[in-house]
């Protein structure tokens, strides 16, 4: 071990260096710059960018002893040191350029590094400059708005529900301040790595594993064997069927068979090769047409089918024959990797007789259930603590990380932790489903539609996860927001040797808008119809009941999204049409999409609990239980809690979801949060509000703040009389669960309270010799019912916007093929074009405040527009995504011909 | 474990010349390659090592220190005979990995989609070699032996390369890939030029991603010559490129790579030719 010396943050500061060690181990490990993130280890991410001379450099691929004698700065000190950085955070935090949080220091010292060189910077500069850090929340946009406005003065912010208001949590995220899985575990924690299949599916025995631990110095090896409760975890009742450790069959690569644990050191330099298992191949099915050819990975599962959706209603095949003109597509998507920028990370520690796990997740209370089975502990052993969560967009739902420290902590009495590597995290942790889908579409002649089938086949893997979710919800959103009389969606969830699908936003409902919107551009084309126009005119409305039957009476609002795309629309039709005129290799098209999404579970009890309490010196305490993984629950619930309350935002005070004091909020899915969440904080805040004003006997008044609660009422002021007391003088617990009704045998029903709406087109230029495509511009209109926080939903919309240009043209996973983000392509700084939001605000009579969902709905529509617009500037019609240039020259040449 | 980081070029080939060492500049490729594997029990470390950094005139040509970063080439002041290695150091990776990744590890790395390979391919460097028993030098196309394989002995590194000067000579980079920035080639290529008057006397065209080492192709050199420079697109057909052995993998099928490499290198052209 030798001693470098260099200067970090403007002070003197020592490592010790044994050998290649990466520079972000040792800022983090040693010298306490948690500010420093790690993403992929690999220089692929940026996160755990710092300059070193002034320079930006990935610590993760700069061995420590290169410091040496150099000046190292990281965000923490840029932001107390660089007067640039000072204003630049604040700038960061005006444009919501932080939503997770994770990439904002290596954004923000990248930034700083070309803003002390150019402080008045382009736009293409900024871009140059950032493009080595992956954001996979925001679609970058604010960030380049905000790294271009630094020297710009923050505007008075109003609080309450409609306030375009900065995050209550953006301040601790653009100073490096934010704890995140990784960031918690005491200095003292043993380390666990998880050892996986190489294999998609084989069969292994382990050798012996006392002699190997011992020899190693390993302190505790866990498998199968060791788990006290089930070795099963899952999400639907039934399809419990995932295990924390294979039993002697793993049926996929990636999939765990067992953890070992030590002291920090000794598992960093732990050659994993000499692992004793050994390992027998077998035969594997990756696809589900071959798994339909081979042995059942479950029992129970016929044909390894693990389930099927289906919604009718009226006939499909009559109106289809009777149709003028009938169009028919099949599309194909692959595995869409999350690629939240946070891999899992997490410890676990055992206190007094339980459980406490501190790290990453958006469903708390179902970590704590899953863990109550694997442990078996009674919920009150266990507690969860979660962090602040780096990107979760579903597959942080799945509990990952947790049983394996928890295991670990219960054994050794000590706190362990866990980081996965990007390897563990891609090759182990849920995706988007892979889905075949063939849909038939008819239209009479004045383009009223005829008729609609739809039937998906999608890979869900080796085990269910959310499996039975997306085959539910599949089939009663695979229409769009369109008026179907005579409809049929049939879906099949089977499985496959495959990394389990799961929950990824949209829950499969995006890849079936890929497929129905392809059609209905078919329909348009076949009939001489403007492809907008064709929408608006079967565009879903009030009194129409939808493919399950429901109706509204006054919330469907896909019709004044469509509308507010129109000047848009024309104008880049027009544009289109003389570009192309010129002639040229560049073609340019326009391309447009709908989507609709059903918001909370489908027809399943959705329960959200808020607690809130006010102390006897006036301090009011919102328990905020709903996990905000960047979308920005913590502050969208605050303000909608503050609102109902009447009292300013600045004077609510967070505690967060710890499952010891703060109840059960539900999952962050299924776009429920602000409907579901935000109703029970409404109605908690309502409750408080009440006993305020019962307190001062007024019937209404301004709550005010002077050493302790008044309320104003009629010119007088009332002090709140509050008895001192432990805890809370007040107190308000209340929930709430959307109205909604079960599916019948034909899916038919209401199986969600509350749908939001959005329309979406996208500009595109295809260059027509090589098949790339270049996304000038998506107008995103959508309707949130009302905006509590038009920023954050901007922020969603942008996020959405920039996952949906991913799965376009550019994301597939492929099991053991692309378990990096070098391989697995996300779009960088330089992908997504400027957004044009357009939030349309058609009130909902159950959404607080009129509020509906937005966080997946976001991404639903931007994949078809982008596709509609390729196919309208080259003619390609793409049936396999992502349209990577190759598919698209080919679907070019394919059109010419045909 | 060692890291031993001299900054004597005699050291640091004593150090390998007394046993087997990972050798680390950038770090860019080695920390990536590792993974969670433990650390090399012996690990050299050349960022330190004197004069094997920088771009300069040497005889004939020119002499580029192993050590250069990408970040170097963009910075320093060199004619356009190297404007195609400066387009391609801007493509390397992203600003860090620019920062800090180094030409001869690039070279070292001997991936078939190295931004800087085919260039330097095209500009005919050769590799200067040095261990403890000496030094060696060898054209850049025959050093790299295929995908990940060089011909870099035990106790040897990449010192420098040395390339040939081109009076008036002018180049162009493109590549291809399916992302703006961070992004692995699906295709790339590089063109030199030189002329007499408005005719090109000489062209030096070498592709990368399309073979498992990027390779000149001399059909298409042989039909840039003697061409007028405002009509060079047109004189590369595709059978020209007949050499080329593209493969199939996730970023594009082989039969894309031919095509676009085609139309990669033509659009080299068109702007030269302006």
């Amino acid at each position: 071990m030798t001693k470098i010396a260099f200067t970090l943050n403007g002070q003197p500061a020592e490592a010790g260096v044994g050998g290649l060690e990466r520079l972000s181990t040792t800022l983090r490990r040693d010298l306490g710059c948690t500010d420093v993130k790690i993403g992929c280890d690999a220089g692929d991410c940026g996160a755990c960018t710092v300059l070193i001379d002034g320079e930006p450099v990935c610590a993760c691929i700069t061995p420590t002893a290169q410091a040496e004698g150099r000046r190292v700065e990281t965000l923490t000190g840029l932001h107390t040191g660089d007067p640039v950085m000072t204003r630049l955070t604040r700038a960061f935090e005006r444009h919501g350029a932080a939503q997770c949080g994770i990439c904002t220091p290596g954004m923000l010292v990248s930034a700083a590094a070309l803003l002390r060189a150019v402080p008045a910077p382009e736009e293409a500069q900024v871009r140059d400059a950032l493009g080595g850090v992956l954001c996979r929340c925001t679609g970058y946009r604010k960030i380049i708005d905000a790294v271009l406005d630094w020297q710009g003065r923050d505007a008075p912010e109003e609080g309450r529900v409609g306030g375009r208001v900065r995050r209550v949590d953006g301040a601790r995220k653009v100073e490096g301040r934010e704890v995140f899985g990784d960031d918690a575990a005491p200095e003292d924690a043993a380390v666990l790595r998880v050892i996986r299949s190489p294999h998609h599916h084989a069969r292994f025995r382990f050798g012996d594993l006392d002699a190997y631990a011992k020899a190693e110095g390993i302190d505790l090896i866990l498998t199968a064997a060791d788990i006290p409760g089930e070795n099963a975890f899952g999400i639907v009742p039934g399809f419990i069927d995932q295990p924390v450790y294979a039993d002697g069959t793993a049926r996929f690569r990636g999939e765990a068979v067992a953890a070992v644990v030590g002291n920090a050191a000794l598992i960093a330099a732990l050659d994993l090769s000499r692992f004793p298992v050994t390992w027998e191949e077998k035969a594997e099915a990756l696809t589900p047409d071959a798994a339909r050819l081979t042995g059942d990975l479950h029992g129970g599962r016929a044909g390894n089918v693990m389930c099927r959706g289906f919604v009718r209603k009226g006939d499909a095949g009559a109106a289809l024959a009777r149709a003028d003109v009938v169009a028919e597509g099949t599309c194909e998507t692959g595995f869409i990797e999350h690629a939240y920028i946070e891999p899992e990370a997490g410890f676990a520690r055992w206190v007094d007789g339980r459980v406490e796990l501190t790290g990453g997740t958006q469903a708390p209370q179902m970590n704590r259930e899953a863990l109550m089975a694997i442990l078996g502990l009674p919920e009150s052993a266990i507690r969860i603590l979660p962090t602040a969560v780096g990107g979760g967009f579903g597959s942080k739902l799945d509990i990952s990380w947790q049983p394996h420290v928890a295991l670990a902590a219960m054994g050794l009495k000590r706190p362990v932790r866990v980081l996965y590597s990007r390897a563990d995290s891609m090759s182990s942790t849920t995706k988007r489903h892979p889905a075949r889908m063939t849909v038939r579409a008819g239209a009479t002649k004045d383009g009223k539609l005829c008729g609609f089938s739809f039937e998906g086949v999608f890979n869900t893997g080796a085990y269910a996860s959310w499996g039975p979710t997306v085959a539910n919800r599949v089939p009663v959103h695979a229409g769009g927001p369109y008026a179907h009389d005579d409809y049929i969606a049939k879906s099949e969830a089977v499985h496959t040797h495959c990394v389990p699908a799961g929950a990824f936003r949209g829950f499969g409902v995006p890849q079936a808008a890929i497929a129905q919107e392809a059609v209905f551009d078919d329909l348009a084309l076949a009939l001489g119809m403007d492809r907008l126009e064709f929408r608006l005119l079967n565009a879903l409305d009030n009194g129409i009941p939808t493919t399950t039957g429901q109706v509204f009476d006054g919330a469907v609002g896909i019709k004044p999204c469509l509308e507010a795309l129109l000047p848009a629309w024309h104008e880049g039709l027009a544009k289109a049409r003389d570009f192309n005129a010129k002639g040229g290799v560049l073609k340019k098209g326009v391309g447009v999409a709908c989507g609709w999404y059903g918001c909370g579970n489908t027809s399943l009890p959705n329960p959200s609990t808020i607690r809130a309490g006010i102390t006897a010196d006036g301090r009011i305490v919102l328990h905020q239980g709903a996990m905000d993984i960047g979308q920005g629950a913590n502050t969208v619930i605050a303000q909608i809690f503050a609102e109902a309350l009447g009292v300013p935002l600045e004077k609510v005070e967070l505690v967060g979801p710890d499952t010891d004091v703060t109840p059960d909020a539900g999952k962050t899915s299924a776009s429920r949060q602000t409907f579901v969440s935000g109703n029970a904080a409404r109605l908690a805040g309502l409750q408080l509000r009440s006993e305020l004003l019962r307190l001062t006997n007024c019937q209404d008044g301004i709550i005010g703040f002077d050493d302790g609660l008044t309320v104003a009422a009629e010119g007088v002021t009332h002090r709140v009389p509050l008895e001192p007391t432990e805890g809370y003088a007040l107190e308000a617990v209340d929930s709430y669960d959307p109205p909604t009704l079960p599916l019948d045998e034909n899916g038919q029903g209401v199986p969600y309270a509350v749908y939001g709406y959005t329309a979406q087109m996208a500009e595109v230029t295809v260059d027509t010799d090589l098949g790339t495509v270049t996304v000038d511009r998506i107008h995103a209109a959508h309707d949130v019912g009302r905006a509590i926080n038009p920023l954050l939903v901007e922020g969603q919309i942008h996020g959405g916007v920039a996952q949906g240009l991913g799965l376009a043209l550019m994301e597939e996973y492929i099991p053991g093929r692309t378990d990096n983000l070098h391989d697995y392509l996300i779009p960088t700084i330089g992908d997504v074009p400027p957004i044009t939001s357009h939030i349309v605000e058609v009130t909902d009579p159950h959404g607080p405040y009129g509020a509906k969902g937005l966080g997946e709905h976001v991404l639903i529509p931007t994949a078809p527009a982008i596709l509609s617009a390729i196919r309208h500037a080259s003619g390609a019609r793409i049936s396999r995504v992502p349209a990577t240039p190759d598919r698209v020259l080919a679907a070019i040449r394919a059109a010419k011909e045909g | 474990m060692s890291l031993y980081r001299p900054q004597a070029l005699d050291r640091a080939l004593a150090f390998l010349g007394e046993g087997p060492a990972a050798v680390v500049a950038g770090g860019t490729d080695v920390f990536p390659a590792l993974g969670l594997r433990p650390a090399p029990a012996r690990v050299l470390d050349l960022s330190a090592v004197e004069g094997l950094r920088g771009i300069a005139r040497a005889g004939d040509g020119w002499r580029i220190g192993a050590a250069t970063t990408w970040t170097d080439v963009v910075r320093a002041d060199l004619p356009p005979l190297f404007d195609a290695l400066k387009q391609a150091a801007r493509q390397v990776g992203s600003v860090q990995i620019q920062n800090t990744g180094t030409v001869a590890g690039n070279i070292c790395n001997a991936s078939p989609a190295a931004d800087g390979v085919p260039v330097l391919i095209a500009m005919e460097a050769e590799v200067e070699l040095a261990s403890h028993h000496g030094t060696r030098r060898m054209p850049l196309c025959d050093f790299i032996t295929g995908p990940r394989k060089t011909d870099l002995r035990e106790g040897e590194i990449v010192t420098a390369l040395h390339l040939p000067h081109r009076d008036g000579a002018r180049s162009a980079f493109g590549k291809l890939g399916s992302r703006t920035y961070l992004v692995i080639s699906i295709v790339s290529a590089a063109v030199i030029l030189w002329t007499e008057g408005r005719i090109v006397s000489g062209a030096r065209v070498a592709v990368g991603a399309a073979s498992p080492v990027p390779m000149r192709l001399p059909d298409v050199e042989a039909a840039l010559v003697g061409r007028a420079l405002s009509d060079l697109p047109g004189a590369v057909l595709a059978n020209h490129l007949a050499a080329l052995t593209p493969i199939d993998d996730v970023r594009a099928t082989a039969a894309y790579r031919r095509e676009a490499a085609l139309v990669m290198i033509r659009r080299a052209l068109e702007g030269l030719g302006q």
